[in-house]
């Protein structure tokens, strides 16, 4: 019997990947990645601002997340160098975060735990807050689905058959900062956007339908937590990193079969 | 501009860039909110809709069969009838990346024809193919609309190839520049102006083609021997102007 803190990491990873796995899919299909990026290191902002103002964790980092998230879809909206915007978006916050955290009065704020995660010492209450998170973010997609998907795959498509494709981009953009929330105890904001691009890149090639994918970056998730952690004990390693690394080795892996499977 | 399209008929918009094409087609499908002006649908009218340069990302993995669920989950007796229809059975577990242009148009198009449609819109369905591409796409229309008996809205600027492929032509420029058959309108001043002279060889090009194409399909040279590709009625006008 593994120890408690062993089984809550590997549950809370396991919670998270519940989320990871569509949302990345998503993020892959819509060209998102650094989207996805951008909102993670808002994230380190908003930990500042909850330590500052004593606001719960979890609320300080989903409404700087969610603002982060908003600004970016409203700046793509309008055509803006998307790309340029982001990248001065998000290392400005990240930047501002580390910067905000030097001034907080006590005891220092071990940023760095929220850079990389410490996902060996989730407690109970992180638990349920991941649970809670990725329900909510899976429970959001797949209700969402028809419509996300058809605006993905073309958005005239989509209006034509009633779906309004803002929309569909704001339940993404909540849904990411949701996830970016959550995820900031485990794997950290700086490796948050690779436990959402990795699984799902690695799911694309022996997938044939947007459901397969979606399930099969979910598994693909769920194998490289189990296996980062086993990492993480055998060579003493920091679990998110080795997560991380779990996942490129299975994306890598898989690569050789790509064209066998199609 | 004053447009009517009857049942049955096949109405090409042409005009160039910036012309309003997209516009038009958007507020007949109730996409843009109308600035003025009114937009009247038959009772129970339903649209089929194939809109322009449809792209599906190489990350995302999609059979043909699961595009024809997009939104919403179809049977698959009625896929399978659809895709007949489009001239693509068969194609069900093909992923849609790996279609030929000809074939990934063929496919929206019965996406179109799904919800068995009154009027089908179609904007620039032929972007991207080779001629003898094209000139099989339109026969393709003209079959479904015998078929069906559905009204069929064509926007274009590839000019020739599909105004001999259809009833009616409506020259776009801001407003209706000129409308009428499509001798009437290649003929028109107006459309002259705008696209420049030499349609006449245009069209011979597009005969060519067409004749061509048919002696691949047939394995003999005679042009109405195919019964599954019957020629609109008003190609003898458009072989007069193009005589």
């Amino acid at each position: 019997m593994p120890d408690a803190f062993i089984l809550r990491a590997a549950l809370a990873g396991i919670g998270l990947t519940l989320a990871t796995g569509p949302l990345g899919s998503f993020v892959v299909w819509r060209r998102m990645a650094y989207f996805g990026d951008a909102t993670a290191h808002a994230a380190i902002l908003g930990v500042a601002l909850a330590f500052a103002t004593g606001l719960p964790l979890y609320a300080g980092t989903l409404v700087v997340a969610l603002a982060m998230a908003a600004s970016v879809a409203a700046l793509a909206g309008r055509g803006h160098a998307t790309d340029t915007a982001i990248g001065v978006l998000a290392h400005s916050a990240l930047a501002a975060g580390l910067f905000a955290a030097s001034f907080l009065p006590g005891v220092r704020v071990d940023l760095s735990a929220f850079l990389f995660g410490d996902i060996l010492a989730v407690t109970r209450a992180d638990l349920a807050v991941v649970w809670a998170g990725s329900a909510a973010v899976l429970g959001l997609l797949a209700w969402r689905w028809p419509g996300l998907l058809t605006a993905t795959v073309n958005e005239e498509l989509a209006q034509a058959a009633g779906y309004d494709p803002r929309r569909e981009r704001l339940v993404l953009t909540l849904a990411l900062a949701l996830t970016v929330a959550v995820s900031i105890r485990i794997v950290g904001a700086l490796l948050i956007a690779a436990l959402l691009v990795i699984p799902a890149a690695a799911a694309r090639g022996p997938s044939r339908t947007p459901e397969a994918m979606a399930v099969t970056a979910t598994l693909i998730g769920m194998l490289a937590v189990i296996a980062g952690l086993v990492l993480s004990l055998r060579l003493d390693t920091p679990a998110g990193p080795s997560i991380v690394l779990a996942a490129a080795a299975i994306f890598a892996l898989q690569l050789p079969f790509r064209r066998a499977m199609r | 501009m004053d447009l009517a399209l009857r049942a049955g008929e096949i109405v090409t918009v042409v005009g160039p860039n910036g012309s309003g094409k997209t516009t038009l087609v958007r507020a007949l499908l109730g996409l843009e909110r109308l600035s003025g002006g009114t937009v009247t649908r038959a009772a129970g009218l339903r649209i089929g809709y194939v809109p322009q340069r449809l792209h599906i990302d190489a990350t995302l993995p999609m059979t043909v069969r699961r595009f024809l669920s997009l939104p919403l989950r179809i049977s698959d007796e009625l896929a399978e009838s659809s895709l007949k229809r489009a001239g693509v059975a068969g194609l069900s577990g093909q992923q849609m990346t790996s279609l030929s242009g000809g074939q990934f148009q063929r496919v929206l198009l019965a996406r179109a024809l799904l919800s068995g449609p009154g009027l089908l819109i179609l904007d620039e369905p032929t972007q991207g193919l080779d001629q003898p591409g094209v000139a099989a796409f339109y026969r393709l229309i003209a079959a479904v609309r015998q078929e069906t008996g559905a009204a069929v809205l064509l926007v274009s600027h590839d000019l020739h190839v599909v105004m001999s492929a259809s009833d009616r032509v409506i020259c776009l420029n801001g407003h209706v520049c000129c409308e009428g058959t499509p001798a009437h309108v290649s003929a028109a001043p107006e459309y002259r102006a705008l696209f420049g002279l030499g349609t006449g060889g245009t069209m011979a090009l597009y005969r060519h083609h067409h004749d061509h194409d048919h002696d691949h399909d047939s394995g003999h040279g005679h042009d109405h021997a195919h019964p599954h590709h019957p020629h609109p009625q008003p190609r003898p006008q458009v072989e007069d102007a193009g005589a």
